[in-house]
């Protein structure tokens, strides 16, 4: 099944639409950024790994309805899996802001203490967990959904995931055993058009990821467009199903990847980049806000200083960290007492 | 050693072009290869994840549609078990793949078809079914890129038996390693590292453009080459770390240490004769490994020596990845990497002994 946000009755009250705006604002404001930081030590001639952000940089911007709109009915003690491209996620699941900049600035303040990176974050506080590696956080979903269901808790688990994933084995697999075994679990696929340089058509034999669910008996969802109050009411459902012992569903949002698979990007293979940026979901949403008056230019104002608040403040106390001892380098391979 | 081994160990290897003539990064050496043989044998076609429009993500493969059409240079899905078998059926019919598995690290998701199929039907056909294909793969670290796309892992590959491993340090050999990996009638995984490739987005190192021919020529898989003559120590290497050892013998030369450098430039076969005679040489032999320590190339190549001749040993040591997954944060991957300090700290402390 198909749904336009037309069509999408939104049962949310105004401070609810503002707090899906807020949330998005908030998660654009970091990835920017990261985005000036990434680059202003790079130049002159790109360098990957130079600077104070080195190493890959997977931006989501353009995908934050997917994160604002699925987290809002996330608990912190459910659990999200994410991907390469995780930063809207983990912002939307409350992670705290200075341990995510602490470790995309490689910092001993980091979730990680500077040893994962910016594809590598785990945070229990928030059951928050990524990989590099695609389509590889679809099982262990499953596990915490599992988890979950056995302590007989109300918990949820959601997997995202690119549409690219969903052609690797593990998606499949996934879908197949939660609804085998009818766990908690959320699969959520942000459809960008693009894996790498890889158009969706020309790596997915059908239109929707939708149908594929469905295939496996799961209820499948396509949000047609990026729009993260249909996110929201689609996410609800689904969530609502999982906690209610009924079971996994599927939701496929046709998102957009405003900037380049990562910082570096030329996207020579992308033929309708000159468009993108008018289709940016955030000022989209703004005015939607605004002609439904519900967002005046008071309160948009605040929601931007405030995130520009937040997002120096977890920036800048990134940068005055200490950056991790080389002598540890092998701290954390076991753990500490237990090395056989 | 099979008879076309044999052979080829005694052919002399191409002479290297003088200086002043055409050169290439490796990235441009390796992507010379493949369209050469694609253009001479029509049963070659290259496939992978962004191999098409893209030029593959360390441009093994640019230049490479636009010349040969999607017919032969074919984009995938993400679904690396599909398309890796799909290359070993191929093979298996006769035709001659060469697929990329992006990033080593993502061996993981499609390793089955690799070490069960790929590597093994050879073997369990007793002789009578080929794959030849090649799986090609990025390696290595240095640029912050995390535990998961920053490894080596050759001697994962090299550990499991029925394929041949190499891993070209410079332009030169990438061309003629990839032109012997093509018409190998065995699987070939050939490894390239991120660090040697010249890309114009990563720090360069000064060895990754260098002289290549441009007719066809082979670098015969399985023959080691001294990259430096020396007398007091050898190190036994490959790849990238091939540079950081030639820079520290550099540095050395000076204060009267005279460092041998030996760049493997395959594990599977590998030079067991070349390790030998360069141990009997200096007795010193340190091995400069960026795979993790325990369990690979290190530990065979001391076995190597041992196994011959445990007396030509008047010192062994090894500079190798700690067993720890590599860091994210710059000081911390520094540490773990076989740096040129750390190739050098070795050097002198097997000189002083
Ligand atoms: C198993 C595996 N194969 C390949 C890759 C390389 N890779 C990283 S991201 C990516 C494209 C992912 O596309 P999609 O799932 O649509 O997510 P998006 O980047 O568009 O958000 C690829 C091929 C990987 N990380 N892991």
């Amino acid at each position: 099944m198909t749904v336009q946000s037309t069509e999408v009755a939104s049962g949310l009250t105004t401070e609810g639409r503002q707090e899906l705006l807020r949330r998005m604002i908030l998660m654009r404001t970091f990835e920017e950024a990261v985005l000036r930081d990434y680059h202003a030590d790079k130049s002159p001639g790109f360098d990957i790994g130079a600077g104070l952000i080195p190493g890959e940089m997977h931006l989501s911007a353009g995908q934050e309805p997917v994160a604002a709109g699925v987290c809002a009915h996330l608990e912190t003690r459910d659990a999200l899996t994410a991907t390469h491209r995780p930063h809207h996620l983990a912002i939307g699941k409350g992670m705290n802001l200075r341990s995510l900049a602490g470790e995309i600035f490689g910092r001993e303040t980091g979730l990680g203490h500077g040893r994962g990176g910016h594809m590598h974050l785990f945070d229990p506080a928030t059951h928050f967990s990524c990989s590099g590696i695609v389509a590889e956080g679809f099982p262990s979903a499953l596990g915490q959904a599992f988890a979950f269901q056995r302590a007989g808790s109300r918990n949820v688990a959601v997997a995202v995931a690119g549409e690219g994933a969903a052609n690797a084995g593990p998606f499949h697999e996934s879908l197949n055993l939660a609804a085998l075994w009818k766990l908690p679990v959320v699969f959520v696929i942000e459809d960008n058009d693009w894996g790498i340089s890889v158009a969706r058509a020309a790596s997915t034999s059908v239109p929707s990821n939708a149908v594929r669910a469905v295939g496996y008996g799961i209820p499948g969802l396509r949000v047609e467009d990026n729009d993260v109050e249909a996110v929201h009411a689609a996410a609800g459902a689904a969530v609502a199903r999982a906690r209610a012992g009924q079971g996994p569903s599927l939701i496929e949002v046709h998102t957009l990847r405003l900037w380049g698979h990562f910082e570096g990007d030329a996207q020579g293979y992308r033929p309708e980049l000159a468009q993108v940026p008018d289709r940016d979901p955030i000022p989209a949403y703004e005015k939607r806000l605004r002609d439904a008056g519900a967002l005046g230019d008071e309160e948009l104002e605040e929601m931007k200083a405030s995130a520009l608040t937040q997002v120096a403040d977890a920036v800048e106390h990134a940068k005055a960290a200490p950056t991790p001892n080389p002598d540890e380098a092998r701290k954390y391979v076991f753990v500490e007492g237990r090395i056989s | 050693m099979s008879q076309a081994t044999a052979a080829a160990a005694h052919r002399p290897l191409p002479r290297e072009p003088e200086p002043g003539t055409r050169r290439l990064n490796t990235a441009k050496a390796i992507q010379e290869a493949i369209a050469s043989q694609m253009a001479a044998d029509p049963s070659v076609f290259v496939m992978g994840e962004d191999v098409g429009a893209y030029g593959g993500i360390f441009s093994s493969t640019t230049g490479l549609l636009e010349r040969f059409g999607p017919e032969r240079v074919l984009d995938t899905p993400i679904s690396e078990s599909a398309f890796i078998g799909l290359g070993i059926g191929a093979a298996v019919e006769g035709m001659r793949p060469v697929v990329e598995l992006m990033f080593v690290d993502f061996f993981g998701v499609c390793m089955d078809q690799i070490y069960n199929h790929m590597a093994k039907i050879h073997y369990e056909s007793g002789g009578h079914v080929r794959v030849p294909m090649v799986l090609m793969t990025a390696v290595g670290g240095g640029y912050s890129d995390g535990a998961q796309h920053s490894q080596t892992l050759w001697g994962t590959f090299a550990h499991l038996p029925g394929m041949k491993v190499v891993v070209p340090s410079n332009p030169y050999d990438a061309k003629g390693l990839m032109t012997a990996a093509i018409r190998s009638d065995d699987p070939v995984v050939y490894m390239f590292h991120k660090g040697v490739m010249g890309l114009a987005w990563m720090a360069k190192n000064q060895r990754s453009i260098g002289a290549v021919p441009e007719g066809d020529y082979v670098v015969p898989i399985g023959k080691a080459r001294v990259a430096r003559e020396g007398a007091d120590v050898s190190i036994v290497t490959l790849s990238l770390s091939v540079h950081h050892s030639l820079d520290v013998a550099e540095k050395l030369a000076p204060e009267g240490i005279s460092v041998e450098v030996l760049d493997l430039r395959s594990l599977v076969p590998l030079d067991r004769g070349a390790v030998i005679a360069t141990a009997a040489k200096t007795g010193r032999v340190i091995v400069v490994d960026e795979d993790y320590r325990s369990f690979g190339l290190s530990g065979e190549i001391a076995a190597t020596i041992t196994e011959h001749d445990p007396s030509l040993l008047k010192s062994f040591s090894r500079v190798c990845v700690p067993d720890v997954p590599i860091p994210y944060a710059r000081e911390l991957e520094y540490a773990v990497l076989p740096t040129s300090a750390r190739i050098e700290a070795a050097v002198r402390k097997a000189v002083a002994a």
